[in-house]
């Protein structure tokens, strides 16, 4: 399938295809390990305009389309995982959602120190008892007048260990609205998530918010609108983010199982000759063909603003999640024992993948959402 | 624009019985015939098919909420 792009597109992915695999890819055991995502590293990203990839020249970023942008983040993702989440959260959940529903402002204000990466932001409206069930969050504003107060607890938030700015998810009595809050504004505190599964290079922390005041010009969208457009708004562009993560991710695995399969030898031959691992590797390549077209066909119907866009997303991002951990599983599987061993990257991989299968909404949650969509669309008489 | 508009939705109840009815005037998402999701859904669909802009200043959801407050909405835009 021919993908068209145009020549500045394509250069700035051809870019990030070698940033990945000569600057991320060295260092990303390291990162896991640490668990850091080093500074350097995002003011490399920054500066190469990648943490402002989607947002309009204009505002300073490289306004590149849904269809070029997913193909930056699977680049990214083969490089280290940990730099296409911060993308994710920084640029697909944050930056998106404030150029939507902000004010002309409010763009001016923000967008351009996110495009640079001066400013990271972080997404925050996942609490320690309310993930799926978002639109049950207890995090509590009061309104003010000029000001509002920020009551509440979040979890969960992926890089707000190192975010200079949150936006934040609250609910009042009736409705939820959302709000920028600066990381240094009295009464934030956030406390790192250590011991995680995956992510540990992502700054993953919580953040407490004690009675946090902030100025009326700081709510994003409006007031009671939280919820139904802003937080909708930043999943959709986020489970796009996360769809092409899992295409990345896929590559990644089925490119170290066939690395591995042609170098090991075992009764005398290479692994890659054994008909059971073909078969491993077979799926793995139908997989993630098919993982990329979904990927391709929802950044399309972006493009064009087509409403389905949005049900092709979910179903881009459900399939691809799985496959990302499927293959991944297969990649440590065919590595046998050295799968099981930080000296190679298949381990980090399956840990990583099985993110994807929680994150941006839960595989279930896809489900639930892709089965309705199906039984309106098809059965009909 | 009154049957397009009551076919989108129609196309993204979230109920399962395909005799579900509402009227014009029902708010279709406090009284559960569409979640929340549908909302970003909605504005793509009706800038496309009307070919009007959704500006931030008009993302509330007292514009969407019934056939009647879409259809207001979309002759305000054009």
């Amino acid at each position: 399938m021919k993908i068209e792009l145009d020549n500045r597109q394509s250069e700035i992915i051809d870019g990030a295809a070698e940033f990945a695999r000569s600057v991320l890819a060295p260092r990303a055991r390291e990162n896991d390990e640490r668990g850091a995502f080093p500074e350097d590293l995002v003011r490399q990203m920054g500066e190469r305009g990648y943490l402002g990839a989607t947002i309009p020249q204009e505002y300073g970023g490289l306004g590149l389309d849904p269809v070029a942008y997913g193909l930056l983040v699977a680049a990214i993702e083969k490089g280290d995982c940990s730099a296409s989440r911060l993308l994710t959260v920084h640029l697909a959940l944050a930056a998106e959602a404030i150029l939507k529903c902000g004010s002309e402002d409010q763009i001016k204000k923000w967008i351009p120190s996110l495009a640079s990466g001066e400013t990271i932001c972080a997404f925050g409206l996942t609490e320690p008892d309310h993930g799926s069930d978002a639109a049950g969050i207890e995090c509590a504003y009061s309104d003010l007048g000029d000001e509002f107060r920020l009551n509440g607890h979040k979890r969960w938030i992926t890089f707000s260990g190192i975010a200079d700015l949150f936006l934040i998810i609250a609910r009042d009595e009736n409705a939820m609205s959302a709000f920028l809050v600066e990381r240094d504004r009295a009464g934030v505190e956030v406390n790192p998530q250590p011991g995680l599964m995956a992510g540990r290079a992502c700054h993953i922390s919580e953040i407490i918010l004690h009675d946090v005041v902030i100025p009326r010009e700081n709510l994003i969208g409006q007031l009671g609108q939280g919820f139904a457009f802003v937080a909708n708004t930043a999943l959709d562009h986020g489970r796009y983010s996360i769809a092409w993560g899992g295409v990345g991710l896929a590559e990644a695995a089925l490119d170290a199982m066939v690395s591995y399969s042609k170098k090991r030898k075992q009764f005398g031959e290479k692994i890659g000759s054994f008909q059971l691992v073909r078969e491993m590797i077979a799926e793995s390549v139908s997989r993630l063909y098919a993982a990329k077209s979904l990927c391709l066909r929802a950044g399309e119907s972006r493009k064009s603003g087509n409403p389905d866009s949005v049900i092709e997303t979910t179903i881009a991002k459900h399939f691809s999640a799985t496959t990302a951990f499927r293959t991944a599983c297969d990649a440590v599987q065919i590595h046998g024992g050295n799968g099981f061993s930080n000296t190679y990257p298949v381990e980090r991989y399956m840990r990583e993948a099985k993110v994807l299968e929680v994150i941006e909404g839960t595989s279930q949650i896809q489900q639930m959402v892709i089965s309705l969509h199906g039984l309106r669309r098809y059965g009909r008489p | 624009m009154r049957e397009k508009i009551r076919s989108i939705i129609e196309d993204n109840l979230k109920i399962f019985d395909s005799d579900v009815e509402f009227s014009d005037d029902d708010h279709i998402f406090r009284q559960g015939f569409v979640d929340s999701l549908f909302a970003v859904k909605l504005l793509a669909f009706l800038e496309q098919e009307f070919d009007i802009k959704i500006g931030n200043e008009d993302l509330n959801i007292e514009n969407f909420h019934s056939v009647n407050k879409i259809i207001s909405f979309v002759e305000s835009k054009k």
